[in-house]
């Protein structure tokens, strides 16, 4: 269980060190894009549009921050469930999207994805939003205004904690439920 | 008959939000000091120590303890001697729970279903009455996050299943949500009633203390054995696996229909966000 200080935007030299269980802290530039705004952001690669932002090397989190306090760039920002990404994550990684900050388990394509395309998923502590807020220096909403907590934002984030969850060689660290102990 | 004045409904609906969504109940924090003292991978203890320490940074900041500040669940109990004045009790509880919402900093979550435009103010409140003997007014506030409510199901199980089927339907949810619903996690079970009972039921169980034993030794026994169950499965804590899959299990039961046998699972992330306030 290596640890890391890696620095945005990511290359494949930074992910294909990366292994399942290691501790990674991010320095950098990283963007915030939940449900809605993969959708929207889908529809615009449909419509010959560029993204929001550049997607080589980008870090994704998955979050919708709760309202920032006078005197703070954003609110409480933990991670979110990242399963009702799936369907549009392995398009993006095929982009050039290198990494994907949430909490819970993947699918199948975009584990096999992840290894075709040299990227990886951090897992972030769900729940832990005041501990991984203050962790985030800087804020700005930079598309979907609209979508309010769904908005893309782009953070500043020095030191922010995740774990490897997912890897470029099919490293999976989530447990398999042991049914049959179990259910005995 | 007792007059309660509409405005001490919304104040105190108002400081129920802000402070379940701000400071973790004492029974969540001390489960997690036992939890982490019986957990052996060290990756299981780091989970614990980000809890404990969001909790108290939350607590210190302002800052909600969880960015999902869930939706506005509320369970009423209005005796049958009180009334408002100044407006309707459900008119009262959301207009605080508004306000709440605003002024604690918190997430508005509602959405319509389709367009998933957000309301802007996490209305309209989910609200729950109960009419009761009395001439008091107590409001249970419980802030319910997506995450843990997406892993919940309502099942109409055959009777004969009996609690054969209860148990494994029980466990094969709580394996199946894996890691999603942020382990630890605490499960409602409500068993019997009818389809809608049963899912309120579920929900209401989770308002107990995690250390309250049912009354029923029956039951009591249902909920060691699904809890002792359930951490068998070895998700752990955040399913970075170890012995803590899940805090506590508690079980509502109802009498049901001949033909039924309901059963739901609703459950509840660690960040067991709930308050409640007697007027």
């Amino acid at each position: 269980m290596a640890e890391h200080h890696l620095t945005t935007p990511l290359t494949d030299a930074d992910v294909s060190k990366l292994r399942a269980g290691d501790v990674v802290y991010l320095t950098g530039v990283i963007y915030t894009g939940r449900d809605a705004a993969h959708k929207r952001i889908v529809d615009a690669l449909d419509a010959g549009e560029n993204p929001p932002f550049p997607l080589q090397g980008a870090v994704i989190y998955y979050v919708g921050p709760s309202p920032a306090r006078p005197g703070r760039p954003i609110g409480s920002a933990g991670p979110t469930t990242s399963y009702r990404m799936d369907s549009y994550a392995p398009r993006l990684l095929k982009l050039g999207l290198k990494g994907m900050i949430g909490k819970g388990m993947r699918a199948a394509p975009v584990r096999e994805a992840m290894e075709t395309e040299m990227a990886v998923y951090f897992g972030a502590t769900g729940g832990a939003g005041a501990l991984l807020g203050l962790r985030i220096k800087d804020a700005k909403v930079i598309a979907y205004e609209d979508l309010g907590p769904e908005a893309v934002r782009e953070l500043t984030v020095e030191n922010f904690p995740v774990l490897v969850i997912n890897d470029c060689v099919g490293g999976d660290l989530y447990a398999v439920p042991d049914l049959e102990a179990a259910l005995g | 008959m007792r007059t309660i004045d509409k405005k001490t409904v919304v104040e105190a609906v108002a400081a129920l939000c802000m402070e379940a969504n701000r400071f973790l109940p004492a029974d969540v924090l001390a489960a997690f000091a036992r939890a982490k003292a019986a957990e052996s991978s060290a990756a299981a203890r780091e989970v614990f120590n980000q809890l404990e320490e969001n909790a108290a940074l939350a607590k210190e900041t302002g800052l909600p303890l969880c960015q999902d500040c869930g939706l506005g669940v509320f369970f009423v109990e209005v005796g049958e001697d009180v009334r408002l004045a100044g407006g309707g009790l459900r008119e009262a509880i959301n207009e605080g729970m508004v306000r709440g919402y605003q002024d604690g900093f918190l997430r508005k979550s509602t959405c319509d279903p389709f367009s998933r435009k957000n309301v802007g103010d996490n209305s309209p409140a989910i609200v729950h009455f109960d009419l009761v003997p009395g001439d008091r007014l107590k409001i249970t506030m419980m802030a319910k996050g997506g995450g843990s409510e997406n892993m919940s199901r309502v099942m109409m199980l055959a009777p004969a299943q009996g609690w054969k089927g209860v148990r494994e339907f029980v466990i094969r949810r709580v394996a199946e949500s894996g890691s999603n619903p942020c382990p630890p996690i605490i499960v409602g079970v409500g068993i019997g009633g009818n389809f809608e009972l049963a899912a309120i039921n579920s929900k209401k169980a989770l308002m107990r203390e995690l250390d309250d034993v049912h009354a029923d030794p029956e039951v009591a026994a249902m909920e060691a054995d699904l809890l002792a169950s359930i951490n068998r499965l070895g998700i752990g804590p955040m399913g970075l696996g170890g012995g803590t899959t899940c805090l506590g299990v508690k079980v509502k039961l109802a009498p049901c229909h001949l033909a039924s046998l309901p059963l739901a699972v609703n459950i509840q992330c660690h960040s067991a966000r709930h308050k409640e306030v007697t007027l």
